[in-house]
């Protein structure tokens, strides 16, 4: 009673807060920046608040707020039309959604995708706000009963959906999922700061990986050279209209998948310490586990993309949990917008454990901030998707040099270093090559997303409780063993066992034919010797980093079991079996062009970047591009590469970042955007 | 080095000089319609990232012809990546458009001998110094075994703390516990002193410390709340170099304090100096902001005037209260002396610190 007493001024304080003109239209305007900006697969809610952070100091408190949340809310909103429509991941939260999406884009149902995919970001956003509602008041002391072991936990149920994932052969997605962890370990460890598969010779390395680079290099390169390499538009068949409507009762007639997954997404959000990068992968799990007939995922079932899609705007709601009562980031979004509110107003309010105590006004007005955000975002994309859906009937060799354009400036702005373009081309090959191979590419990101939290709160986990252990062993048994980790257990258990059961029976990524022997082999030789390099490597790490070394080693470790177990059974198995997947063997027809020297294109814009810089290789690039490959007229030519270049230029411009460096920009000083 | 580089650079320079941002007749720069980037070797998430947004609009508008200011992350390997990239600039090339800030992460690797560092102060020029100051907080139940300020009661507790990195700035709070005679054990893997506050905050960690404005709002509603006592500040420096009580919190006893009271800690002898030479390496002058090698006197002039208006504005005790707290912003010779102390620290406190690193963590830099 205490507390509805304490709430329900507060709730009528903050409609007053939030009903005002001014608050409205700086809503508008940061929901039309959120989906400007994640409309570009690769940029995400971090590039267009770092744009706001100028404007926001001294600005009136609700009007930055507004203009900040509008922003937030709809990124994993628009984020879903580069998923659906091209097959890459728009931002981290929309992965999950390609598996489905996109194959129904092929289809020409991309409208009908795309409105079950807003009508369901739409419903996780309200879930979510409506969530917080109630749940802001009490969650305090539940969030903090999460703790290290329970984190461990959390992280171990994500690792479990690689089971149903997994594809046809379960040892090849666990050995997937195997390379994902291992190359989420490559730079210095985060316990002793020992460098793993890493040298100082190259600092880029001694970073690791950024989730971005790895997500668009095995998700959107292998697709755009796949269907480059296809000679057609996205969509083989004429684009129906007036799906949206269709895909709108797709969700409805899915509502309780919808609820379930948005609560998947709240819960997620709400702790502190995961992210949300592994989010959709766990609704788009838990989706088929919960489907009677399965086979049909990865070939465009609408379910698939409404699981995600739900999921993945609730857990912004549930990540303002962590923000707004720690004061502690639930994503790189977040940890912005807690910098930015304290420049707002004379800095008043101030985000973290105050923040309930003296204004919860203002904490109910970013909630209902966030839902009328959704509101407003899912009206616009609806208005919008009909027509942006006629994207995937346009000849796909005119779209693609403009995607390679905008995947790498999204990828450079990661590290701002033109080794993140050679990240990008080489996890691209990986993609390129787990995709022909049927190994899962799921797998391996859920493996890469779960790396750090895996090893981070194993290590913690295992020193606390041995510290606890010596108190009494009472202490550690309470700490390691409760009732949450129980639960959680349990639900890993299960899920464990659903997916050992029905891996067989999903293709998450299609049908692949088997071919011959020789190549699958090769490529198995290739992991393996990998694994065994990064075993020996991990194994050199001396004892007082040991923290540093168990994680790689075991993982590696048991990679190279289940490599070597897939090596017998190739020896004895003949050449039909599913072990020999192959796209290159079935598709030899498809594919009119080959696979090297479609690869060539991006690698010569990788090349010459590297000489004379991105926007001077880029101009060269379209130019080559659009006369020889697309053989357009000269004047077609200039004028597509005009427009690219100039695009890129006002995206770079308002977004006040640098392109890539070449050797010509070491040498001579040139004006921008050529530096 | 390229061959040909300098040629090349000095043509630039030569050609940038054309368009160089006018000098006004009393020796200041003018940045008419210029864009200044501030680089922060940094990620936009972390408290030098805070730093720098309090700062660009006010310099923005202090400066000579209100030159647009942008703070541009360059996060990677420490913060040493966004230094040797500084390192590489020179001021003929921007003419005052870019200044560089640094943080007690990019001083301790420096003096430490870490092997990535390729960058060198010296050859810097410093135009503000922001200092700040840190405080270490208890469970209750601990907090209640100090006999005042005497901390030898903790001794047999079994202490957890969630650690950044022991090469980090985490290595003074931990060398002033072991001081005391404290047992503490660190857990590695935080992402950021927050993370080490929710630790403390779950009962997974039963001592941590934060910087001044993140204890301000992150711990003082614990304190009130009665789930965190406080245990002793770092302390600040006066004008002599002496250590004495923080401005911030003048009613909390400093370490020096504490260890004075704690039987079997000295405040002399060479664990103490080389405790004192990296707190004031990484607090007193924790945030500094550069101009590059070989930048004019004026420029120099320029952002040292422009920082002194800041701090001169009516509000300014006001505003930075709550997001920088209440210590020194140094400008002109100041600053310079603040550098002099952060990045010179004696040898017998680095070889002591490398030695203590090694034996006790096991941390070897090179």
């Amino acid at each position: 009673m205490e507390i509805v007493g304490f709430a329900l001024p507060a709730l009528s304080d903050a409609v007053a807060l939030t009903i005002q003109a001014n608050v409205l239209l700086h809503l508008v305007l940061g929901v039309a920046m959120g989906l400007c900006v994640g409309i570009f697969p690769g940029l995400g809610g971090i590039a267009g608040l770092s744009l706001l952070l100028p404007f926001m100091y001294g600005m009136e408190p609700m009007s930055g707020l507004a203009l900040m949340i509008g922003l937030v809310a709809v990124v994993p909103t628009s984020d879903t039309f580069a998923s659906v429509l091209m097959g890459i991941p728009g931002s981290s939260a929309s992965q999950a959604t390609v598996l489905d999406g996109f194959p129904l884009a092929k289809r020409g149902e991309a409208a009908r995708a795309l409105s079950a995919a807003f009508a369901s970001s739409l419903f996780g956003g309200l879930v979510g706000a409506a969530f917080l509602t109630v749940f802001i008041l009490v969650a305090r002391p539940i969030v903090l009963e999460f703790r290290t072991p329970e984190l461990l936990m959390i992280t171990a149920f994500g690792l479990s959906m690689v089971g149903i994932l997994a594809g046809r052969v379960a040892i090849k997605g666990i050995v997937a999922a195997g390379l994902g962890l291992l190359a989420g370990t490559i730079g210095e460890g985060d316990s002793a700061g020992a460098l793993r598969m890493a040298t100082y010779e190259l600092p880029y390395l001694t970073d690791g990986f950024k989730l971005v680079i790895v997500g668009l290099g095995i998700f959107a390169i292998p697709e755009i050279v796949a269907l480059l390499r296809q000679d057609r538009a996205i969509s083989d068949r004429p684009v129906l209209g007036g799906g949206w409507l269709e895909g709108a009762r797709d969700w409805f007639a899915n509502i309780w998948l919808s609820v379930r997954c948005s609560t998947i997404g709240v819960v997620v959000g709400v702790i502190p310490g995961l992210g949300g990068s592994v989010v959709d992968w766990i609704a788009y799990g838990h989706t088929i586990q919960t489907t009677k007939d399965k086979s049909s995922f990865g070939h465009g079932n609408i379910r698939g993309v409404i699981g995600p899609e739900s999921s993945n705007n609730a857990k912004e709601g549930g990540g303002l949990v962590p923000t707004l009562l720690f004061g502690i980031p639930g994503s790189g979004s977040m940890a912005i917008f807690i910098g930015a509110v304290a420049l707002l107003g004379s800095g008043q309010i101030e985000v973290g454990p105050s923040m309930i105590k003296n204004n919860l006004d203002i904490t109910y007005a970013i909630v209902w901030l966030l839902a009328l955000a959704n509101v407003a975002g899912t009206l616009i994309c609806i208005a919008a998707s009909g027509g942006i859906a006629h994207i995937t009937s346009i000849p796909f060799k005119l779209l693609a040099p403009f995607l390679f354009m905008v995947i790498s400036f999204a990828a450079f702005q990661s590290g701002q270093s033109l080794m993140d373009l050679v990240a990008l081309f080489g996890f691209g090959l990986i993609g390129i090559m787990l995709r022909r191979f049927d190994w899962s590419r799921p797998a391996f990101l859920i493996g890469f997303v779960l790396s750090n939290p895996a090893e981070t709160y194993a290590n913690q986990a295992v020193q606390i409780a041995s510290f606890r252990f010596r108190k009494s062993f009472e202490d550690g048994i309470d700490y390691l063993v409760s009732p949450i980790v129980v639960v959680l257990i349990v639900i890993t258990a299960v899920s464990i066992v659903i997916g050992w059961r029905q891996a067989k029976n999903i293709r998450s990524e299609g049908d692949v034919p088997s071919g011959s022997k020789r190549a699958p082999m090769i490529f198995l030789l290739l992991v393996l010797a990998y694994l065994l390099v990064a075993f020996v490597n991990a194994s050199m790490i001396p004892d007082h980093a040991a923290a540093d070394r168990v994680f790689p080693r075991f993982v590696a470790g048991a990679a190279i079991l289940g490599t070597l177990v897939l090596l017998v059974q190739m020896m004895l198995k003949p050449e039909s079996n599913p072990l020999f997947a192959d796209r290159e063997a079935g598709c030899r027809e498809e594919n009119g062009r080959g696979l090297w020297e479609t690869l060539a294109w991006f690698a010569g814009l990788l090349i010459l970047t590297s000489l004379t810089g991105f926007i001077i290789a880029l101009s060269a690039f379209l130019l080559a591009f659009f006369r020889i490959r697309a053989k357009r007229s000269w004047t077609g030519t200039a004028l597509l590469t005009g427009t690219g270049i100039a695009f890129i230029c006002l995206l770079a411009g308002i977004l006040n970042r640098d392109f890539p460096p070449g050797l010509l920009q070491e040498l001579a000083r040139l004006p921008w955007p050529l530096t | 080095m390229l061959p040909g580089k300098n040629f090349c650079s000095c043509a630039a320079a030569a050609v940038a000089a054309l368009f160089a941002p006018a000098a006004l007749a009393d020796g200041m720069l003018d940045l008419s319609g210029e864009t200044v980037e501030w680089v922060i070797p940094f990620s936009e998430t972390g408290g030098s990232a805070k730093w720098a947004n309090f700062y660009a609009p006010l310099l923005s508008d202090a400066l000579p012809g209100n030159p647009t200011i942008v703070v541009k992350f360059m996060p990677g390997a420490g913060s040493t990546k966004g230094a040797n990239w500084f390192q590489d600039q020179e001021y003929a090339d921007t003419n005052g458009t870019l200044i560089f800030g640094s943080s007690g992460s990019t001083q301790f690797p420096y003096l430490l001998g870490d092997p990535r560092v390729r960058y060198e102060y010296g050859d810097w020029h410093v135009v503000l110094a922001s200092g700040t100051g840190g405080v270490a907080y208890l469970p209750p139940d601990l907090a209640a075994k100090m006999d005042g300020m005497d901390a030898s009661a903790l001794r047999d507790t079994d202490f957890i703390y969630g650690s950044q990195g022991a090469t980090r700035l985490d290595l003074v709070p931990l060398l002033a516990w072991e001081m005391l005679g404290l047992n503490v054990e660190p857990v590695f893997g935080i992402k950021g002193r927050g993370d080490g506050r929710l630790m403390f905050e779950r009962g997974e960690a039963n001592i941590d410390y934060q910087t001044s404005s993140s204890y301000l709002s992150g711990v003082m509603p614990l304190i009130e709340a009665g789930t965190a006592v406080q245990m002793m500040s770092w302390g600040a420096l006066d004008a002599d170099g002496n250590v004495v009580r923080d401005p911030t919190f003048p009613d909390m006893p400093t370490f020096k304090e504490v260890c004075e009271a704690t039987d079997g800690c000295e405040t002399s002898g060479e664990k103490w100096d080389a405790w004192k030479a990296f707190f004031i390496a990484g607090f007193p002058a924790q945030k500094m902001v550069f101009l590059p090698n070989g930048a004019s006197e004026e420029a120099i002039a320029t952002y040292s005037a422009a920082f002194d208006a800041v701090k001169a504005r009516a509000d300014f005790a006001e505003i930075s209260a709550n997001r920088l707290g209440k210590y020194p912003q140094i400008t002109g010779a100041g600053a310079a002396a603040a550098l002099d102390s952060a990045t010179n620290v004696p040898a017998e406190a680095k070889a002591f610190v490398i030695n203590w690193l090694q034996e006790r963590y096991g941390v070897s830099l090179n």
